[in-house]
Formats: structure tokens, sequence, C-alpha cells
């Protein structure tokens, strides 16, 4: 796993995000994606943005819907290319 | 699906490693299940150089004949000796490949870990505060911090591990702030002596992040930001201080995972798994190791999956040279809950505004006025939300002092297709099932 997305010997994953196109290595979780496009993984019951908190599927704070199925735990998923995440 | 286990194990972390690899030696039908898409746990997550023992670990389990469960998880048990779980990620593309599974078992081993415990400050609900584990799981999930500016905070060994991870993928540590004492560490400290080991490690982390300020007695007031982290604002011996930072990893070290335990009537004191010298819990037929048990590290968990992988498949008397083992590593845990005990001051850090349920988004102004977890959840909804309560629990069990010790399936959210399966296979609705007794009786 390296820190850059366009590492040369490990071609990146192309995902979309809310849309927008979002290049990430391989291993990468749909959470971290989800941060690196800039978008918080949730609005909560009150209107705050939320990002996630614990990383490791407790909190439920990055559920997201990936490939159209609801409410999965962004951190517990991996990319794939082509996938396409909807934030709620 | 429907498949039937000799040995299951639930949790994949090294207790659950080391219990899964020593039962398959016996030769029976062993399974591994976790949420994760890898084994490893928290500990040995993917992503960074593994020490050791965890590659040692990992490479028993590859060559090991255990059925491995990756990325699901349990969410009932109808009856004895069976479990309900769901998948974790994405739902098979194919409709003939089930995303339910009915997990038949004669002995069931626990290694369920721990999470960080989390304690509401102003400003904890911003995008980027993260936990200490959770910032680094984050990191070893892709998430680039290189260049960034990060305070890390809370207490726990932990702390000094994940500044030295973070540091090393090129972040700037601002600042490592740990609420406990000198007092109480240097003690701590000296006990560890006994365990050289512990000692380099700890020293070899405090030489990785030399550039940043270690404060002991000291720790986060309050977060500020627009729309995310800005800047976080510290305090130590009254004064207080704002830091401007891209991140806040701040953990208050571990509370064990016992939502699977307290599902299945296993008998709980002090807040943790009760065990006999075979890790066998008071529910007949079903073991618990590591975290649960008591926090205690990955050596002891190693250790108590060791043993409880040998005692499940009758083979005790090979058990001889850990049993001892697992007396030190028992020490630390003492240790380990001597110098970290939390300072009765950051119980006063919530103000009337600030939320403690995170997914209900109730104030701590409103639950002030309750008196236990279950009567602010009936009038609040605290702790009803997708996490149902494990963010909260800890956090109202400390601040509140209120027991967190009911528990109803199922304990993961499950797809309603899902439960409309396990209704299918004639198993009772998991929703009608109530306390923790009327399962003790059932079992």
């Amino acid at each position: 796993m390296h820190e850059h997305a366009h590492n040369s010997d490990t071609p990146a994953i192309t995902l979309t995000v809310n849309g927008a196109a979002v290049s990430v290595a391989p291993g990468t979780t749909v959470a971290a994606a989800i941060l690196i496009s800039g978008s918080p993984t949730r609005i909560s019951v009150t209107g705050e943005p939320r990002a996630p908190l614990c990383g490791m599927g407790i909190c439920f704070e990055c559920r997201a819907s990936i490939n159209g199925f609801a409410h999965r735990r962004s951190c517990q998923v991996l990319c794939d290319s082509g996938m396409d995440v909807r934030t709620l | 699906m429907n498949e039937h286990f000799h040995v299951l194990v639930i949790g994949a972390g090294p207790a659950g490693i080391s219990a899964a690899v020593r039962a398959a030696e016996s030769g029976g039908h062993v399974g591994l299940l976790d949420d994760n898409p890898a084994a490893g746990g928290q500990i040995w997550r993917k992503g960074a150089s593994l020490p050791k023992p965890a590659r040692m670990w990992l490479a028993r389990l590859n060559a090991a004949s255990v059925e491995r469960l990756h990325g699901w998880h349990v969410f009932g048990s109808p009856t004895s000796g069976v479990l309900f779980a769901e998948r974790t990620g994405l739902a098979s593309p194919a409709a003939e490949q089930a995303d339910f599974i009915e997990l038949n078992y004669d002995k069931l081993i626990l290694a369920t870990g721990a999470r960080e415990r989390f304690l509401p400050f102003p400003g904890w609900t911003l995008p980027n505060v993260m936990g200490a584990g959770g910032l680094d799981a984050m990191v070893r999930g892709g998430l680039r911090i290189k260049g960034k500016r990060i305070v890390v905070a809370g207490t726990g060994p932990l702390l000094l591990a994940v500044a030295a991870h973070l540091a090393h993928r090129g972040a700037q540590i601002l600042a490592i702030c740990e609420q406990a004492p000198l007092s109480r560490l240097r003690p701590f400290a000296m006990r560890l002596l006994t365990q050289p080991g512990k000692v380099a490690q700890g020293i070899g982390l405090r030489i990785a992040t030399r550039d940043a300020h270690f404060y002991t007695g000291c720790w986060p007031v309050a977060a500020t930001g627009r729309g995310r982290l800005e800047s976080v604002t510290l305090q130590r011996r009254g004064k207080q201080w704002e830091l401007p930072c891209d991140y806040l990893a701040c953990g208050y070290h571990l509370v064990p995972n016992l939502e699977l335990p307290r599902l299945l009537g296993c008998g709980i004191h002090e807040g943790f798994v009760t065990t006999d010298k075979w890790q066998q819990t008071s529910i007949p037929g079903v073991l618990c190791v590591g975290e649960p048990t008591g926090i205690g590290g990955v050596e002891l968990a190693i250790v108590e999956g060791q043993i409880a992988g040998l005692a499940a498949t009758g083979r005790v008397e090979k058990a001889d040279d850990l049993i001892q083992k697992r007396t030190r590593g028992q020490r630390f845990v003492r240790a380990l809950r001597e110098a970290f005990e939390l300072d009765p001051r950051l119980r006063a850090l919530p103000l009337g505004e600030t939320l403690v349920c995170r997914c209900e988004d109730v104030p701590f102004g409103v639950l002030r006025d309750y008196t236990s977890a279950r009567d602010a959840k009936l009038h609040t909804r605290c702790g009803m939300g997708a996490c149902q309560g494990r963010i909260c629990g800890a956090a109202t069990e400390f601040v509140f002092g209120w027991a967190m010790d009911s528990v109803r399936p199922p304990i993961l959210p499950a797809s309603l297709s899902t439960l409309a399966a396990t209704g299918a296979r004639g198993a009772h609705d998991p929703s009608n099932t109530t306390s923790n007794q009327n399962r003790r009786d059932t079992l």
C-alpha cells in the first residue's frame, strides 16, 4: 500500500463518488475514497456533515450507498473499478 | 446457506487467528469469521509493514485448514449452537449466492476484540476528528496524510504507536497528548522493565516521534472549524492553547466488544467476559479470548487464543507453558488499567449543546436529566441509532456512570431480506428475543 494513488507499479482504481471520478490505489477503502473526494460521508439528523470516526466498522458514520446497496459501512468495503458511491 | 463447524471462531484478529490455527491442528472443521475484508483484525491491519509475530501467525493461518469467512458479521443467535450472519460488504450480484448464512457449531470461540473509547467534547463530531486507531485505520485503508498537521490525543499505549506510524507516512505530528499524569505513567514504565520487549517497543516509538511535543496530563477541550476540523484547543495544568491542525486523532484507550458475548448470555464481571482456566465462559461450549476478557494487548491475545484452540479440541495437555505466559500477561492487564485510568475531569468536557449520541444527535444538556441508559434511551433515542450505542454507550458509562448491559438482536443492522430469510428457515423472529436472562433460559 502506498500514499500515492498514481504509483507507477500499482495501477490506480477509478470510481465515482457522487458522480465525480476519484482515483485511488488498490486496497483503498471506500471510506478513504470518499474523504479523498472531499465529501462528508453523511449528513446527520440535525444537518451536520460527518466523516468516519472509528475507521473499523463500529461507529456507522461512514455508511454510504455503494453500487445501489444502501447503508454499507464504507470503511469495510474495498474500492473497485467503476464503483458508484453515493453519500447520504 | 447452512454450514456446520466443529470449532467456529468469531473475529480474525491475533486472538482469533491463533485460536483457529491451534484448533485446526486437530483436523476438525474450523471456521473463522470476520467483518473485515482480510484477516489481521485492527492491530494487524494491512497497509503497513507488519511485525514479525503478525507475519508468522498470518502465514500459519494461510497454511492451516481453516474455512475463512471474511466480510461477514454475526447479527443473531436463534438458539444454542447456531449463529446468523450477513455479508458486510456488497451483496453478491448472483441472486442464488446467499448474503445470509446460518452457522452451526459444536464449540464457539469469541474473539470479538475491542474498540476505542470516545469521550464527547465540543466539536468532536466535526469531520477529521477521528479516533487514534481510527485515523490509523483510515490511513492503512488508503487515506493520504503526507504533510498533514496532526494532533494525537487521548490515552493508552496506542497513542505513541499511532503517532509513529503517521509520522512514518509523512504526517507532521504537532503534539501527542496523554491524559494520564506522568506520576501514573512512571510506575507503568517500571513494571514494563519486567517485559524488555515492550520497553524496547516504547523507546523505539518515542524516537520515531521525537519531533512531536509529548504532553502528559493534557487533553483536547474543543475542536473548531467550518464544515471540518481547523483547530484544536488543548488543556494542561489549567492552561489552554489553540493549535491549528488538519486532523485530530483522539481515542481514550479501548473498550471490549461485548455485544455477541452478551447476546449469548455469557457471564460478564466489571465489564469483561469471565472465563475459566481453559477460556471457557459461563455458557457451555462457548469460549472467549483476547480483549473481551481484559484489555491486555496482542501478546496476551495470542496466548489466550492458543489455549482456547487447544481446549476446544480436547488437547489441554499441550497448554501448560501457555498458561504460565497468560499469568504474566494478566499482570500487564492490571498495569494498563491503573496507568491509563481516566481523569475524572474528562467528565466535564461536554457543554450543554455538545452531542453525545452521534447517530440520533442527542446533546449532553438533554441527557443529564436522566438517571439510566434505559431511561435516556426511551425518552431521547440516545443509543437507538445505527451504531446501537457502541459509541455513546462507553461515553455515557464514564460521564454519567450508566451501565450498558442490555443487547437486543439483531446486534448489527441486518437487511429486511436477511431477516425474512431467517424467518423462512423456521427460526423465530430475532426481534422477539428480549433480555439476557431469557436468552440464558433458552440456551
